[in-house]
């Protein structure tokens, strides 16, 4: 990371303008195969001498437990659920992803803030609002998107069997779970492929096999990663 | 979030109180919601950091000091959000009157006494309906530690601002960390439609001014023939608040 830089208002508590690590956001849809490339790319840069964090969505140590447990009773207004998972952002960018950048590390962060907003706006929540609160978010120093449409995503999604939430069950009541989940990804995607352009991502094809997803994904990164001293 | 203008049809009338610890605003607010009850008006009360969705988080970031300025603010509004959706908004579409014991101001002031961009929480803040009359219970420094020391006899972490390091001394910090939310309200009194009321004077004579300002708000909502029952046997009732504390 060259610079310190954040969407909107700097947030209190880091004094830094430079930090030696890279922070790499890996950001796609529910399915996609975010978590099994991240780990493949963790084993590689670390087989290569990288120091190399994780992080994911709702493994604060503060939030973690609460929105498990709330998202349990389906009970969850848009706002709240945003506000929760904006909390679980936050923790897990002080407690894990900036110490690590600190540390000269590569932050590979499961899904950012895009996601986060793209779930909130297909929810009803307003964008301006969404773009005002996560201005706290550190700039990443590349973004990773892996694409994929809607008709290859449901084949995957088919063997693991199908999740209430990603199905935009909570919003999208008196449909199918299939169209439900059509629906709600359908709208996820084309947010997502809206702030792939607006944002500047590197746009990786995800419907190939998992090792040539991976090999797009590794060529993406390398440089980024490189542009740190060689360990 | 959202804009003014869409919270203008709503029928309901929300009147909120604030105030650092020690004020004496929750318990103008509890004669408050006793006399309106009392009236037959048909009220929903609703507390700062009590929404049971959100509240256990809270807890547990505070009992294991997990919580820094950012996430102090973010999970707050995350309990605010909770209970505007499931408590605020539909009584005041149902048309009733709500009393909030601390309202967004409270966020404003801690947020920004912790060093949140002062911006950055109102815009986190836009999605709460506009209160129909907010009251700010003003108490010096002074007079608000006496009152708090009389009543409890422990400060605690997040209240004294411990996270922030101002001092080791957790009263001394105390201090400093409540005054400079003094300072915030001050600043939010000039910014926002707030009516200042000096909670030095006698608890009655806080009372008939808020009873003063409130009444000319009840006009055109709905009334309830009272029964007899002690007031302390109706649902929803609410016991006098001894120093509360957040």
């Amino acid at each position: 990371m060259t610079e310190v830089r954040f969407y909107g208002e700097p947030p209190p508590g880091i004094d830094q303008d430079w930090l030696p690590g890279r922070l790499i956001a890996i950001e796609g849809t529910d399915g996609v195969g975010r978590s099994t490339i991240i780990s493949i790319l963790k084993d590689y840069l670390e087989a290569n001498g990288w120091g190399v964090v994780d992080s994911g969505l709702r493994r604060s140590p503060l939030v973690g437990p609460g929105i498990d447990q709330a998202k349990e009773g389906h009970t969850l207004d848009p706002i709240t659920l945003n506000l929760f998972y904006a909390t679980d952002f936050w923790d897990r960018f002080e407690r894990i992803m900036l110490p690590a950048l600190q540390a000269g590390m590569v932050v590979l962060a499961d899904r950012y803030i895009f996601s986060l907003m793209a779930r909130a706006i297909v929810r009803g929540a307003a964008r301006e609002w969404l773009e005002q609160i996560y201005g706290f978010a550190l700039i990443p120093d590349q973004t990773i998107y892996l694409d994929i449409d809607a008709e290859d995503l449901v084949l995957r999604i088919l063997e693991r069997g199908f999740d209430f939430w990603e199905s935009g069950g909570d919003y999208l009541h008196d449909r199918s779970i299939y169209d439900g989940f059509m629906q709600h990804q359908r709208e996820q995607l084309h947010e997502m492929s809206r702030m792939a352009d607006r944002y500047g991502w590197d746009v990786v094809d995800a419907r190939g096999t998992i090792e040539e997803v991976f090999e797009h994904v590794r060529r993406a990164v390398m440089p980024t990663v490189e542009s740190m001293s060689r360990p | 979030m959202a804009t003014s203008n869409e919270f203008m049809d709503l029928p309901g009338r929300l009147i909120v109180v604030e105030g650092i610890d020690g004020s004496g605003k929750s318990t103008q607010l509890d004669l408050l919601h006793k006399w309106l009850r009392s009236e037959g008006y048909v009220t929903v009360f609703t507390e700062w950091n009590s929404s049971p969705i959100v509240r256990d988080t809270t807890k547990r970031g505070k009992r294991k000091q997990l919580l820094t300025p950012m996430s102090f603010s973010l999970i707050h509004a995350a309990d605010f959000a909770s209970r505007t959706h499931e408590q605020i908004l539909p009584a005041l579409q149902a048309g009733v009157v709500v009393l909030a014991d601390r309202y967004i101001y409270t966020a404003f002031a801690r947020d920004a006494a912790r060093g949140v961009n002062r911006k950055w929480v109102r815009d986190l803040y836009s999605f709460a309906p506009p209160p129909d009359l907010a009251l700010y219970f003003h108490v010096s420094l002074e007079e608000s530690i006496r009152r708090i020391g009389a009543a409890r006899a422990e400060i605690k972490f997040y209240e004294a601002g411990m996270d922030l390091g101002l001092s080791e001394d957790i009263s001394e910090s105390f201090r400093l960390f409540q005054g400079r939310i003094l300072r915030e309200y001050d600043t939010l009194c000039d910014e926002y439609d707030i009516t200042r009321i000096d909670a030095h004077q006698s608890l009655v004579t806080q009372q008939v001014l808020v009873r003063d300002l409130v009444e000319p708000l009840l006009e055109g909502m709905p009334r309830r023939e009272v029964t007899n029952v002690p007031t302390h046997l109706q649902t929803g009732y609410v016991s006098l608040a001894a120093g509360g504390g957040l």
